[in-house]
């Protein structure tokens, strides 16, 4: 981790890149998460709501953009963590995590990156964006 | 439309176990191998007295926890085949460990709508406690409504 200390604007999280996404992923995530919304394993359910299928969890996609963050910076390091769900992640997507560094802060005697964030279905459109502050000295 | 005097409306205060046999589901559910969320032995070599949780797993707390009323579905009367989640947010001030007790308090921040009430957003945000009343994160979820 200590390399994460020589840090620059423009630099890359390693990207992640998790699924495909099986309908298993999605009974395992309402399990491990407690989110039962039955839109995401339920297909008569989703239809009923106006999707052809289920489709994943955004929840799910935030957590593995959570693993590509901790993976880099270590298991505590994130301090803030947001993102807007900007599209729905269907079945059999593969989810590809990416971030980069737009700011490094000094805030009340820690350093600081402030990231910029995205996930997006491969070679398909982004799903989330946000930004996460990480510890990174 | 959603009856903006819902803006304030809060849940009471509910304690839930931070367990590892969940964190382990939670973390087979997202692909987490990382040994430090898995086993106690790896979080200590990693500096952690004891397992600490991934960066969204409040979220996961905050599902789990038996408030007497959801506040959207219950309290709002909120149709869930309507909803898609819109935004989520933490702020995490201290961290959240296997063996903590947390205890969540939800509140009803905003209400506000977009297209001529087309799409209505409730802004809800969550307070998490541990067992010594240091606050570990707080929570802004934005649940989007589809009229």
């Amino acid at each position: 981790m200590t390399a994460l200390s020589n840090l620059k604007v423009g630099d890359k999280l390693p990207a992640l890149t998790a699924g495909p996404i099986r309908p298993l992923d999605l009974a395992l995530f309402a399990g491990g998460s407690g989110d039962h919304n039955p839109i995401h394993v339920d297909k008569s359910f989703a239809e009923s709501a106006g999707f052809p299928d289920v489709f994943a969890h955004g929840m799910l996609s935030m957590a593995y953009l959570g693993r590509a963050l901790t993976d880099w910076a270590g298991a505590t390091a994130v301090k803030e963590f947001a993102v807007r769900f900007a599209a729905i992640t269907p079945l059999g997507a593969s989810v590809v995590c990416e971030g980069e560094v737009e700011e490094i802060v000094e805030r009340d005697g820690e350093h600081l990156a402030k990231l910029v964030l995205q996930a997006s279905v491969k070679d398909g459109p982004v799903t989330l964006k946000g930004d996460a502050l990480v510890r990174i000295g | 439309m959603i009856d903006h005097s819902h803006i304030g409306a809060e849940t009471e205060e509910v304690s839930i176990d931070v367990e590892r046999g969940q964190l382990r589901l939670f973390c087979q559910a997202t692909g987490e191998t990382n040994p430090v969320f898995w086993d106690a032995e790896a979080a200590r070599a990693a500096g952690h007295d004891r397992i600490p949780t991934p960066p969204t797993y409040a979220q996961t707390l905050l599902n789990l926890t038996p408030f007497k009323k959801n506040l959207v579905l219950d309290v709002m009367q909120v149709d869930l085949a309507r909803m898609l989640h819109g935004e989520q947010g933490f702020i995490h001030h201290h961290p959240i460990c296997v063996g903590d007790t947390i205890r969540l308090q939800q509140r009803v921040a905003d209400i506000y709508d977009k297209k001529g009430g087309a799409l209505e957003f409730i802004v809800l945000e969550t307070t998490a406690r541990n067992q010594d009343d240091v606050v570990c994160c707080t929570l802004k979820s934005v649940a989007v409504v589809r009229n």
